[in-house]
């Protein structure tokens, strides 16, 4: 049962992962909340279970020609470096810490991102407006 | 914008994306899509496409240091991994014909009150 449960919650977060809405920010809380996974098992499980979903929906994206090569590398590099430095600060910060810091992160991007969903709208509907007349 | 302007922004941008994928286990591309629309003025598909080329490595590296420091849970990585792979194929095809604006209102409604739970417990 346990199992099924586990299988059902990757299902849920990879949805949302492949339709590109952050998946991956779900599914530990999920694995925190329900299961009492460890923070830092959470965050460990997250970051290994989105490489293969990473790789094929980035095949599928590179033959619908989706992805802009321009700033790439410029973005990949600096990035690999603060990955590997934030990656080992995990491995000397409480899980207590760590998951109140989470707990934070998913308001502040949970608040910004309605915000901004709500001025997406806005426009749209404006738009819609200004063609009709 | 300058040629200048443009390479500094990417690296900033690269900088937040990798801390906040390192430290807090992913996420990193939920902040690439916004800045890579907005600033470098991206195509909102192709951002979303863009971020997770640029994540991917990044979850290859963090996962390794994870992994070296001993954090790490194969067998339950497995049950929702198999999970994330099938249902990442299925959101794939939904981008293509769901409107997402009450789903994306769901989504960020659920990570606040994720969030508060957290911070609560």
């Amino acid at each position: 049962m346990k199992t099924f449960l586990f299988i059902l919650a990757g299902i849920i977060s990879g949805i949302l992962g492949g339709m590109g809405m952050g998946g991956g920010t779900l599914l530990i809380p999920m694995l925190t909340i329900f299961f009492t996974v460890p923070q830092n098992i959470a965050q460990s499980i997250n970051l290994v279970a989105f490489i293969p979903m990473s790789i094929v929906v980035t095949i599928i994206n590179i033959k619908g020609k989706m992805i802009e090569k321009k700033g790439l590398l410029k973005m990949i590099i600096p990035a690999i470096f603060t990955a590997v430095l934030a990656s080992l600060a995990v491995g000397r910060t409480k899980n207590a810490v760590l998951q109140k810091s989470y707990g934070v992160f998913l308001i502040v991007t949970g608040v910004f991102f309605i915000a901004l969903t709500t001025i997406k709208l806005v426009k749209k509907r404006k738009a819609e407006k200004e063609n009709e007349k | 914008m300058s040629k200048k302007k443009e390479t500094i922004l990417y690296i900033i941008i690269g900088l937040v994306a990798g801390f906040v994928n390192g430290i807090w286990g992913g996420g990193g591309g939920i902040f690439v899509v916004p800045l890579l629309v907005y600033l470098m003025k991206y195509e909102e598909r192709k951002a979303h496409a863009t971020a997770i080329v640029i994540i991917l490595p990044l979850c290859i590296v963090s996962a390794i240091t994870y992994i070296l420091q001993g954090i790490y849970n194969f067998p339950l990585t497995i049950k929702v991994g198999l999970g994330v792979v099938g249902g990442g194929i299925v959101g794939a095809f939904l981008l293509k014909k769901l409107s997402n604006t009450v789903l994306s209102y769901i989504f960020y409604t659920v990570m606040v009150a994720a969030g508060l739970r957290i911070l609560l417990m």
